[in-house]
């Protein structure tokens, strides 16, 4: 594979987003109305606005979609700007960070992909380096500016050769945390396959070994501690997107 | 029309109305919720006064209504620029008579024998919720895709500038609804008006 597909990938995908948008805008108002119909007295008045609101949400992952550029980059900031100390944010409290043990480590690789070989760190680490100064911006409001170094996802999913047609790809965490992404922003310039923080080999409250960095995404999205990455076509959610946040959660 | 009514508020002024209302509601209380998660200054909102149980809950509300909000206010808008109801209701509007109205306003002298015009304090605050309104969308839109919107975002100082904005545009459309409310419950047959849209003569 060469850049060449990884130039044109981007915006085909955006494209075909795109469309999928419309024709679902254009289903959204019948399927409101089918499903008006489907519940009667099946559903109590908070589980119909439940649907609605879900309905809402699916509808704003397609209009993220359409929005989201392929080419834009989220802006850089001098290393002054850096914010000291870098925020923890987990599920969990900052005592119950996961240690992932070096030596034994594997990154598992499955899906639609032609090489499903497990990755040790020496070889990980040997991959090309590229860095970021970018805001990190958590659902809750707050953001915060940190670096970040490491291969361009991009570069490592053409490695693998994974199918870039593929519509999602997903991670899972050594923390049981696991969440989603759409090709598109996988394919994004500037998102990243992080081992370092600042410079340094990422700390295990920042998710050593390995944590994917989505500057166009929300915090959630960027998942920390990650053993297996995988290429699909069927959305595998994630751990607060199954609870209720938006999917697709782009800045 | 019957000869002993006059028209104040055409039907899609009233509509317009009500479906901000809801919408500016659904708004500013999901709104408080996702505050809460990240306070930008050292208080909160009580959690009662908040809509949709959990932060999550809370982004769907804001995330849903927006559609709400913006639609309807582009579709009053684009009327009352093009239907010529802006500039006859809003204008003309100077600031002494505008300070006039608001010092008679305090001093409870403010006349409302005609409903269908607006004296200059009314003006100034239709007007300025209007834009304080197209404040808090464009703020919100920076807050949303900070990098899709980059250029938008930059003229309110980034992610953290659009945030203090959407923040402060947010207390003055609450102030704006608290001062209005205020006042229809000094002069009762506005309300009527903005649901029939006539009012008696006499």
């Amino acid at each position: 594979m060469d850049s060449n597909l990884k130039d044109h990938a981007g915006p085909l995908l955006a494209n075909l987003e795109r469309r999928l948008f419309l024709r679902r805008g254009l289903s959204l108002g019948a399927l409101s109305l089918l499903s008006g119909c489907e519940l009667t007295d099946a559903l109590t008045y908070d589980e119909r606005v439940q649907r609605l609101l879900t309905a809402m949400s699916k509808w704003n992952d397609g209009a993220q979609a359409w929005l989201f550029d392929p080419k834009r980059l989220a802006p850089e900031f001098p290393e002054s700007m850096i914010t000291n100390p870098f925020p923890f944010n987990a599920y969990y409290g900052e005592d119950e960070i996961r240690l992932v043990d070096a030596a034994g480590y594997k990154l598992e690789i499955s899906g639609l992909v032609r090489e499903k070989r497990a990755w040790g760190l020496p070889e990980l680490y040997a991959l090309p380096e590229v860095s970021q100064v970018t805001r990190h911006i958590c659902v809750e409001g707050w953001s915060a500016i940190g670096k970040w170094s490491g291969v361009r996802f991009s570069d490592f999913l053409q490695r693998i050769g994974a199918d870039l047609s593929a519509r999602y790809v997903g991670f899972k965490c050594a923390d049981d945390y696991y969440t989603s992404i759409d090709m598109a922003t996988a394919l994004h310039p500037q998102t990243q396959l992080s081992f370092k923080y600042a410079g340094e080999t990422l700390p295990p409250k920042y998710g050593f070994p390995m944590k994917l960095r989505i500057p166009t995404k929300l915090g959630f999205k960027n998942p920390k501690h990650i053993v297996a990455i995988f290429v699909s076509n069927e959305n595998p959610g994630g751990y607060w997107e199954d609870k209720g946040y938006n999917w697709f959660s782009g800045s | 029309m019957a000869a002993d009514t006059v028209k104040v508020h055409s039907l899609l002024v009233r509509i317009t109305h009500w479906i901000n209302a809801l919408a500016i509601l659904v708004m500013v209380l999901s709104g408080w919720k996702i505050y809460n998660a990240a306070p930008l200054f050292d208080f909160s909102f009580p959690e009662s006064w908040t809509l949709g149980g959990w932060l999550g809950g809370a982004l769907q509300w804001h995330f849903a209504a927006m559609w709400l909000l913006a639609l309807n206010g582009m579709i009053y808008l684009a009327y009352g620029f093009f239907s010529g109801h802006l500039w006859r209701r809003m204008f003309p509007i100077t600031t002494g008579a505008m300070l006039r109205d608001v010092l008679n306003a305090m001093r409870g002298r403010l006349a409302h024998d005609d409903l269908s015009v607006y004296n200059a304090a009314q003006k100034a605050a239709y007007l300025g919720v209007i834009l304080l309104a197209v404040g808090l969308i464009l703020s919100g839109l920076a807050i949303w895709k900070p990098v899709q919107l980059y250029w938008l975002a930059s003229l309110m100082g980034d992610y953290e500038g659009a945030r203090l904005l959407h923040f402060f545009c947010m207390s003055g459309i609450v102030l704006f609804v608290l001062v209005h409310v205020a006042m229809v419950i000094l002069v009762p047959k506005t309300f009527l008006t903005m649901i029939t849209g006539r009012l008696k003569n006499g």
